[in-house]
């Protein structure tokens, strides 16, 4: 059954995972259709990491279907690596290569894996240098670059993968308050451009905005989902009240 | 509670380290002179009660010097040749040691564990004792002398650090470079060589000049099992100078002196490294 872009792009199904006897995923389900952009809140250790490291096979899960674009990623035959060029993924701590410039890091993948022309990959990461307004930094190394300049070209790099998914796992948590909106950008430009999205995020305002439904997990459930304005306003379930209590 | 805010805000593990004093004691060619000249003042009581007769100490050491150096030559090309082969068979062995496949990694933890808690000397009497003296490979012949088989024996030791160090500079990277890689769909191979290896050599490089050094020392002990490597010749030229004890001290000072002028620019260059690379991540 061939997969087409009016069934979701990412379908997790009663998804459980555990870490020994720790189960941080206790049977999460959860749609997302091509250009959606979905956030996922929650207190810490309430597994909304987990969960969307589960999507690009960093963690695997013991029960339950993750389906990416129609494919399984829960099989122990996946091909990771083909299913990793289609979801991108950025993380808290940037993970940019030390020992390559922002132009290197963003063109080693499309170089390594699929094998692109170099003029062309160095055309497509100009463009991408460009996209997260970081021109002139191009032969900066890593170490060189803010925490929030690092995050862009860890956006760009995965983005030259040319991905149909992108997963944000807290990407703001480590900046500095002044170079969170730098990202925050980059990432609602993103969404507006029609790019499929995951965030874990703590930003609220953030997700209000860019989210076109919100997830709130805790104890490796989701207690509640809805629209932005329909969570934010309007929530029902007490642990959700609470939280937003305390964080708004 | 009653502290204060700015008191709050110098709480010690916030605190920048204290800057360590200083290396003020650093070894300079003077300092080199005044050992030497210890060592002279030191023999000068077997000197003095030396026959004038006799050629003076120093006269026979200036004979000697030529082969001496022929020697030490020596123990520098069986470290060098221990160093490469060990290195290649640690690399190999340290890979092995994260192989995914259990079998691989147990056998290349084991041997590495093996290796390196064994005395370098028991080593080396098994690479003498148990390689034949030459090895037929269809009509040819290739002889084993025995310094290659030292050069052998004493790699086997390198090969199990080598092993630890490049298992330990792997390990010492964080996770998230490996997750990174792979969440762009790098195979393994790829991560390894490309990501992970390239930022681990600067780390490992340190140890490895550490172990060096350390294996250059060690070369003598190759006298033991009869290669004609410096202490071997020292010996055989005390013996060929019919025994003289005024002897001693000299002879052993010089050779003392040959390891000490070239291990110790390596330590210091060691030093200098690991002080560079420290700052870094």
């Amino acid at each position: 059954m061939a997969w087409t872009d009016d069934q979701p792009m990412v379908s997790i199904k009663d998804v459980h995972k555990s870490f020994g006897a720790l189960e941080v995923l206790k049977g999460v389900s959860m749609d997302v259709m091509k250009g959606e952009v979905v956030c996922i809140i929650g207190p810490s250790g309430s597994g909304k990491s987990t969960l969307i490291r589960c999507v690009n096979a960093l963690n695997d899960i013991q029960k339950g279907s993750i389906l990416v674009e129609g494919q399984e990623v829960n099989d122990p035959d996946l091909d990771k690596l083909e299913l990793r060029k289609k979801v991108g993924m950025v993380f808290q701590q940037y993970n940019l290569f030390p020992h390559k410039t922002a132009l290197e890091n963003i063109m080693m993948a499309p170089l390594l894996v699929l094998k692109d022309d170099k003029v062309e990959v160095e055309k497509l990461a100009r463009q991408l240098i460009k996209k997260v307004r970081l021109e002139g930094k191009e032969n900066n190394y890593p170490g060189e670059l803010s925490g929030g300049q690092q995050q862009r070209v860890a956006i760009a790099r995965s983005l030259a993968m040319n991905p149909d998914v992108m997963l944000f796992d807290e990407v703001t948590a480590a900046l500095d308050p002044e170079t969170v909106n730098e990202v925050l950008t980059a990432i609602k430009e993103l969404a507006q451009d029609g790019m499929t999205c995951m965030l874990v995020t703590h930003e609220m305002a953030f997700a209000r905005e860019v989210a076109d439904h919100i997830y709130f997990t805790d104890r490796g459930v989701i207690v509640e989902h809805g629209s932005p304005d329909t969570f934010f306003d309007n929530a029902t379930d007490p642990r959700t009240i609470e939280f937003l209590g305390q964080i708004l | 509670m009653t502290m204060k805010q700015s008191e709050k805000n110098i709480l010690p593990v916030m605190m920048p380290p204290r800057a360590r004093p200083a290396d003020k004691f650093r070894l300079k060619a003077w300092h080199g002179v005044v050992l030497a000249f210890i060592a002279v003042v030191a023999s000068i009581p077997a000197f003095a009660a030396a026959d004038p007769t006799r050629a003076s100490m120093f006269e026979v050491l200036a004979r000697w010097v030529p082969l001496l150096l022929k020697g030490f030559v020596f123990n520098v090309i069986i470290s060098m040749s221990a160093m490469a082969f060990g290195t290649m068979a640690g690399a190999a062995l340290g890979l092995g040691q994260i192989s995914l496949n259990p079998w691989v990694r147990k056998s290349a933890w084991f041997t590495t564990q093996f290796f390196r808690n064994a005395p370098w000397l028991v080593l080396l009497f098994f690479a003498m004792f148990l390689l034949p003296f030459e090895i037929k490979i269809g009509g040819m012949t290739i002889p084993l002398p025995d310094w290659l088989k030292a050069m052998f024996g004493l790699s086997l030791p390198v090969m199990a650090n080598v092993s630890e160090i490049v298992r330990g500079g792997i390990a010492s990277l964080p996770s998230g470079q490996w997750e990174a890689a792979e969440s762009l769909a790098f195979s393994r191979t790829q991560v390894l060589w490309r990501i992970i290896l390239p930022q681990c050599v600067k780390r490992m490089l340190p140890p490895w000049m550490n172990l060096y050094s350390i294996l250059t020392m060690a070369t003598v002990l190759a006298s033991i099992v009869g290669v004609s490597e410096v202490m071997t010749l020292t010996g055989q030229a005390l013996a060929a100078e019919g025994g003289r004890s005024d002897l001693l001290i000299p002879f052993y000072s010089f050779v003392l002196l040959l390891f000490f002028i070239y291990c110790y620019p390596i330590a210091r260059w060691t030093v200098r490294l690991e002080k560079k690379f420290a700052v870094i991540n």
